[in-house]
């Protein structure tokens, strides 16, 4: 049966401040959702909180995936429930591979005692590198060290290729890709599209979404979702950007804060 | 400033069943203690002049009123020489259960476990090192506790004795030259290059003692010789203060690397003299691991006499509650075209305290010469602390001298990020320490870097707040 991520009514404060004012979104397994908007609207927080970033507090509302509530799971948890966040900015850390951080991580979500055989986690590997043009000295070099912006970015996609979760929440997974990056990066998640998947991408271009289709496409602004809609919504925003909505809506500025 | 500070050596020593006569000098250093330990060695006279000349430098120099505070070493309170034999008497139940948990911890088989309390001797190892022993007789090499260099190669032996680290260099240094027993001698005759490492763990069922050893070592001219020493399971000792000295000598073209890790039992001041003379386009590389102990300082120090020398030293350092490592490394450039590398790695959890203290001095002939620092200090938790102490002297202006210093924290960023893939908390901070320490661990010999990982692992462990 595919599984369901429900986020009702999500309400978050960082730093006293709040950003989400009550967010409702369901993703079902086999379903792309595309969520836009302009900056600071509070997209990347609705990703952060899902995951459950320890700056982002969660001040009301709920989360749950297949029913479990997933705010009173920590990280680690939410990751083998089958969540997974790609990050804008991921983190470097000096002196673990990338290599033996992804078993690390693929075992880490296996049971003691089952874990990844080597010679099939290399093939995997190998393959899933292939796939997204990645030279093979990524895997020997130290995590996200020195690599650049699109290097980071197409290593979270072999990671979210690797551990292959229910859902998958890819937060600006594009920004800074240039048009042949971006495609590659395309291909890594379109490879993942079924109904073992599901994914929401958080994009403020729609130049992603022409390599991926969406199922949905949602537009946030002022930590809500204003609107939703299938493709075209995207393609509107494309062509008309933003202000119809605003003015649609009677929105001023779209930022949190300025309401 | 930047004095060489002492410390010593945690060996797994064995034991003379043969010889079953029991001394245990009175408490408080005299000088007919001198003698004693002078005679029991059976020594020649030039030895006991040279232990009692040292002792009147131990009560003449100050105790350094730098580094860690030294205030309660009480010397009258150190028994210095005790007979092996007598060493043997503690028994398994008078070892703390939480050295015992640490040996479990590090998966250690109960035999060694109590060979490393002090418990028993440990024989298991005398064929693989009488093997190992026959193959290095055949090159020439001399490789023996330095009390049997001392009966045995009496004429190498004086040469080299205290021609690099001086009784009068300090306190300490005086203190070891006095009553200085056990550690290990060394000589690689020119050209020869041992592919193995040479490792104190094998020399055993020689003379006991872990407290003021003196380590000598000569790499002949061309030479190439790699020694471990040291093992990661904590040394329990009843005993406050381990003070050794390790001499090297680097002739032309010959090449060094002497590698230990140390795990003191945190009641232990751990003060050594480290040094080596390099001569030209000679290599020396101190590979430095300190853990343990209540207040470590130790500086190994390397002089760069010969043209194109080149010295390294990797170190790394722990410190938990209660506890100071005062460490760092001595870089003496004092001919053209030298070079050195100083990387030190410290890791302070749980209120310990790291300092990294080090004199990097570029002399007037010393043009053309190239040094480079890398100091890294990784903070668990806002009750510890570090410090870097750099000193530079520099007399010609042909050099190069690069330094960096960074100060870390396990950052929140990166614990989400592992944690988002699945990584437990604890896991995942292990990581980041492994990953912090890696550029040690990978210059260490197999079996002690994993060794090395198990310990650090554990040390973790319950450092998460």
């Amino acid at each position: 049966m595919a599984s369901v991520l429900e986020i009702k009514e999500l309400h978050v404060e960082i730093d006293g401040k709040e950003i989400l004012k009550g967010v409702n979104l369901t993703i079902k397994q086999g379903e792309i959702h595309a969520v836009m908007g302009p900056n600071g609207t509070g997209k990347s927080t609705l990703a952060q909180a899902i995951m459950g970033h320890p700056r982002y507090e969660v001040t009301q509302g709920e989360v749950y995936l297949d029913g479990e509530d997933v705010l009173e799971m920590e990280v680690d948890e939410r990751a083998q429930a089958g969540l997974f966040l790609g990050m804008q900015y991921p983190s470097e850390i000096s002196g673990v591979t990338n290599s033996d951080f992804l078993r690390s991580s693929i075992n880490a979500q296996r049971e003691e005692g089952d874990e990844i055989n080597l010679m099939q986690f290399i093939k995997q590997l190998d393959k899933s590198m292939e796939e997204l043009e990645m030279d093979t000295d990524m895997s020997t070099r130290y995590l996200n060290e020195g690599f650049s912006g699109g290097e980071k970015k197409r290593n979270e996609i072999l990671q979210l290729m690797m551990l292959e979760p229910a859902f998958g929440i890819l937060d600006e997974i594009d920004s800074g890709l240039d048009i042949d990056a971006l495609k590659v990066v395309a291909k890594g998640i379109n490879h993942l599209r079924g109904d073992d998947f599901g994914a929401l991408i958080i994009t403020h271009y729609q130049r992603l979404l022409n390599y991926i289709t969406p199922d949905n496409v949602h537009v946030m602004m002022q930590g809500r979702i204003v609107k939703s809609g299938d493709k075209e919504l995207a393609e509107r925003l494309e062509a008309e950007g933003y202000d119809w909505i605003k003015e649609e809506l009677g929105i001023e500025d779209e930022t949190i804060g300025a309401e | 400033m930047v004095k060489n500070a002492p410390e010593i050596g945690d060996y797994k020593y064995g034991f003379h069943d043969e010889d079953v006569s029991i001394f245990r000098s009175d408490r408080g250093l005299t000088e007919d203690i001198v003698r004693e330990i002078s005679k029991m060695k059976e020594e020649p006279q030039w030895m006991l002049d040279f232990r009692l000349k040292s002792l009147e430098h131990f009560y003449k120099m100050p105790t350094p009123m730098w580094g860690g505070d030294l205030s309660e070493l009480d010397f009258d309170e150190i028994t210095y020489y005790v007979k092996p034999s007598e060493a043997t008497e503690r028994s398994w139940d008078e070892v703390p259960e939480e050295i015992k948990n640490t040996f479990d911890k590090l998966g250690i088989p109960e035999a060694e476990q109590k060979y490393l309390s002090g418990v028993s001797a440990q024989y298991e190892s005398e064929v693989v090192y009488h093997n190992m022993e026959e193959d290095l007789e055949e090159k020439g090499v001399i490789f023996k506790d330095t009390d049997s260099a001392l009966r045995e190669n009496e004429e190498l032996f004086r040469e080299n004795w205290a021609t690099v680290v001086p009784p009068t260099d300090n306190k300490f240094a005086a203190l070891n030259s006095a009553v200085w027993s056990g550690g290990s001698f060394i000589y690689c005759p020119p050209g020869v290059k041992l592919d193995t490492p040479l490792q104190a763990y094998f020399r055993i069922n020689s003379e006991n003692m872990g407290q003021f050893e003196r380590t000598l070592i000569i790499c002949d001219e061309g030479s190439s010789v790699h020694y471990v020493e040291g093992c990661t399971a904590p040394v329990y000792t009843t005993n406050s203060l381990h003070s050794a000295v390790v001499e090297i000598v680097v002739k032309k073209d010959a090449y060094c690397r002497y590698t230990t890790i140390q795990n003191w039992a945190n009641n232990v001041y751990n003060l050594v003299t480290k040094r080596t003379f390099v001569d030209a386009n000679g290599t020396m590389e101190w590979v430095d691991g300190n853990l343990g102990s209540k207040i470590t300082m130790k500086y190994p120090s390397i002089f760069l006499k010969g043209e194109g020398a080149r010295g390294m030293t990797l170190s790394i350092a722990l410190a938990g509650n209660g506890q100071l490592q005062d460490a760092g490394a001595k870089m003496i450039h004092l001919a053209p075209n030298t070079s050195s590398t100083i990387v030190s790695k410290s890791i302070a959890k749980n209120g310990g305290k790291v300092s990294y203290r080090g004199q990097v001095h570029f002399g007037r002939k010393a043009t053309n010469a190239r040094s480079n620092i890398e100091c890294d200090t990784l903070i668990m938790d806002k009750e510890s602390t570090s410090d870097t102490i750099p000193y530079n002297e520099i007399l010609n202006d042909n050099i190069s001298l690069e330094h960096e210093a960074k100060v870390s924290k396990v950052s929140e960023e990166q614990l989400f990020y592992l944690m988002s893939r699945g990584i437990g908390e604890e896991e995942a901070t292990e990581m980041i320490v492994m990953g912090f320490i890696e550029p040690f661990t990978k210059e260490l010999p197999m079996e002690y870097a994993v060794e090395m990982n198990r310990l650090i692992s554990f040390e973790m462990e319950g450092s998460i707040g």
